[in-house]
């Protein structure tokens, strides 16, 4: 019988060697004789496992990792096939700790099912919700967004319910839904391991919001530091429309749904909505002043639905399950999961979905291990480059919108960056303002020369050149660019700043090297 | 201005042809060109312009905005060092330094044989295996300056 091997074909995984692992293991078989077939799925997102493999037997699949190459011969003479003894082994993957106290809705398959197959996707629960939705109406599917409490996973928050109703409600021969997959924060990869490890689910949850609000075209607008995610896309819409669940008569329905996958081209300023609208429409990616609203002006001119990728994601489990079972996940107004990434100097880093509600320290400990370095955590960045430094002494804070909110701090989409005690945060705060005049779209001033006069302000500090004078001149600045920018770039590029200086103003001091 | 020889005019008006009747089709067509040439010469432009029915200002401005597209020729193959915070907290930065020295280049230089061009990248996704490198599309994790000096090795081995 042949035995199916699990080596993901994620590009975390391959990054740290999972290609050369799968092609070994299959040479090996080769040599051996022995039947087997590589399956290439997504990862789960336990990163310090990968390269994790896995093994279907009679029992269920068995896991072994991290792997290297290397072990590959020594796990063949342990008999790994059939979920042999050795060092490596880690058992049923659904045991290991880590897994086992996540809660796992928007990402049930990722890791789990092959992302090329639609038979592989259906067979595991997949198009449930689409033919739900098609049993309803519109308004009524609208309706169970907004039961469910679903919010934007990309870092607003905003109700995604209100965002569809807005959509639905606008008489328009043309309507769009766009998903923005211009996932740019550092520290953030849940949306490369969806669209990666299980497209389908985006594409159902796009074609969910279609059906319902009357969109007949939908965009991906996919980053072009993503190679390897436009692959997955491009292989999983060309198996959808062949199988039927895109294009004139979606899943037997007579409703037509056209999708397709744009590229950006390297401006994180493009994960802002109206940004993405411009360059979806081949323009430079500049900010558009609101109103109005995408939801009633939006793709060229018609109202558009914008959502991230996991929001949409997250679409097929709430028809398929019931608003209300997901509303009953969360806490206060953060209702449903988050899938939280743990990143940077972390021991046990990658992509924990839990329902919200649990502490910073637990994610950093409990599920992170502490910091990779083994030294202390000094700081974390919550929420991408725009996102706060939070000290230790604000570890205890759950991580919801509102609760970090109340520290100063804000969730954005879910990435926390860890810092262990080398971190020298007067640097990250000119990089902060840096990495703002590197991105500014140049449309408003604040955000196009503040930012610049922000790095030279901060190298004055760093220079000893009228130190006290400066830190109060940078404070000022950072209050100018978070009440006059136009977006969020420079209007909460202060943010990472502000907070440095407010938990870490020790930093702030003439060097006198480097 | 340069001039582009008669095959890559006639790559870039056969692009412009097949796309030009895509909704918003000036990224797709600035795409196309850059696989296929490597960058978007100065001279493609006009003919870009001209195809779209957009002015050459528009084009200019939507190749000068984005930071993936070239205005120049890369070298055989393109290194990218991701310097956002995640990578920052392991050394993204030493790294960085490292890659220059290593190159004798710095970020957005060619080597003088032509071989390698260092490029910044901000955040490639693969956050909980820092550092991370791309070359030529090609993902590299928990990178360290020995293993970054193999990687430039192995490639230093291909045309």
């Amino acid at each position: 019988m042949t035995v199916r091997v699990y080596v993901p074909g994620d590009a975390g995984a391959t990054s740290v060697g999972a290609d050369e692992v799968a092609r070994a293991i299959a040479q090996e078989g080769t040599r051996r004789g022995a039947a087997l077939e590589v399956v290439r799925n997504g990862s789960r997102g336990a990163y310090w496992l990968e390269p994790l493999v896995e093994i279907m037997t009679p029992a269920g699949r068995i896991a072994y990792g991290p792997v290297g190459a290397a072990d590959v011969p020594g796990l063949f003479a342990a008999d790994f096939l059939k979920g042999g003894k050795h060092p490596l082994l880690l058992g049923p993957p659904d045991g290991i700790a880590w897994f086992a106290g996540q809660q796992r809705l928007t990402f049930e398959r990722v890791g789990i099912v092959d992302p090329a197959s639609v038979a592989d996707y259906v067979q595991h629960g997949g198009y449930q919700g689409l033919t739900r939705a098609l049993s309803m109406t519109g308004s009524e599917v609208v309706q169970a967004i907004t039961t469910s409490g679903l919010r934007g996973r990309g870092g607003a928050a905003f109700p995604t319910g209100i965002k569809w109703k807005t959509v639905l409600d606008q008489n328009s021969a043309q309507k769009y839904v766009t998903c923005n997959a211009d996932e740019g924060d550092s520290g953030t990869f849940s949306d490369r391991m969806l669209m990666e490890g299980d497209p389908f689910t985006l594409i159902e949850g796009m074609t969910i919001a279609a059906l319902a609000v009357g969109a007949t075209q939908g965009y991906i607008y996919l980053r072009a530091e993503y190679p390897h995610a436009h692959r997955a896309l491009k292989t999983a819409i060309a198996a959808a429309y062949q199988a039927h669940y895109l294009g004139a008569d979606v899943a037997g329905s007579g409703k037509r749904f056209d999708l397709e996958v744009r590229l950006g081209a390297g401006a994180y300023i493009c994960g802002e909505e109206t940004s993405m609208l411009e360059s979806l429409e081949g323009k430079r990616g500049e900010v558009r002043v609101r109103p109005p609203l995408p939801a009633i002006k939006g793709l060229f001119g018609q109202p558009t639905i914008v959502n991230n990728v996991v929001t949409l994601a997250s679409v097929p489990w709430i028809l398929a399950h019931g608003a209300e079972a997901y509303a009953n996940f969360g806490t206060g107004k953060s209702r449903g999961t988050l899938p939280i990434q743990l990143a940077g100097n972390i021991k046990r880093g990658g992509l924990v979905e839990r329902a919200f509600g649990l502490t910073l320290r637990e994610l950093l400990y409990d599920y992170g291990g502490g910091s990779a370095s083994g030294r202390p955590i000094r700081a974390v960045q919550i929420g991408g480059p725009l996102g706060a430094y939070v000290p230790p002494s604000q570890f205890d804070a759950v991580v919801d919108y509102e609760a970090l909110s109340a520290v100063g701090a804000l969730l954005g989409h879910g990435g926390i960056v860890v810092f262990d005690d080398t971190v020298d945060m007067a640097r990250m705060a000119r990089y902060a303002m840096e990495f703002c005049a590197i991105e500014s779209c140049g449309k408003c001033t604040p955000c196009r020369i503040g930012s610049t006069r922000g790095v030279e302000v901060i190298d004055r500090i760093l220079a000893g050149t009228d130190g006290e004078r400066n830190v109060q001149l940078l404070e000022e600045l950072c209050e100018t660019m978070v009440q006059g920018s136009l977006c969020g770039l420079g209007g909460m590029a202060p943010f990472p700043v502000q907070s440095a200086l407010k938990y870490f103003r020790e930093d702030f001091r003439a060097r006198t090297q480097g | 201005m340069q001039t582009m020889n008669p095959g890559d005019t006639a790559t870039v008006r056969r692009i412009v042809s097949e796309l030009k009747g895509r909704p918003g089709p000036l990224l797709e067509v600035l795409h196309a060109v850059q696989a296929a040439l490597g960058y978007i010469p100065a001279a493609a432009v006009p003919l870009v312009a001209d195809g779209l029915n957009l002015s050459r200002a528009e084009v200019h401005g939507v190749v000068t905005f984005y930071h993936y597209f070239r205005h120049s020729a890369p070298g055989a193959h393109t290194v990218s060092l991701c310097q956002a915070e995640a990578c920052q907290s392991k050394g993204a930065v030493a790294l960085a330094d490292h890659a220059r020295a290593r190159l004798g280049v710095d970020f957005h230089g060619t080597t003088p044989d032509g071989r390698f061009t260092l490029e910044p990248i901000y955040c490639l996704g693969n956050c909980a295996c820092s550092p991370a490198v791309m070359i030529d599309g090609r993902l590299h994790g928990r990178v360290t300056a020995e293993r970054f000096d193999a990687l430039i090795d192995e490639q230093a081995k291909r045309p």
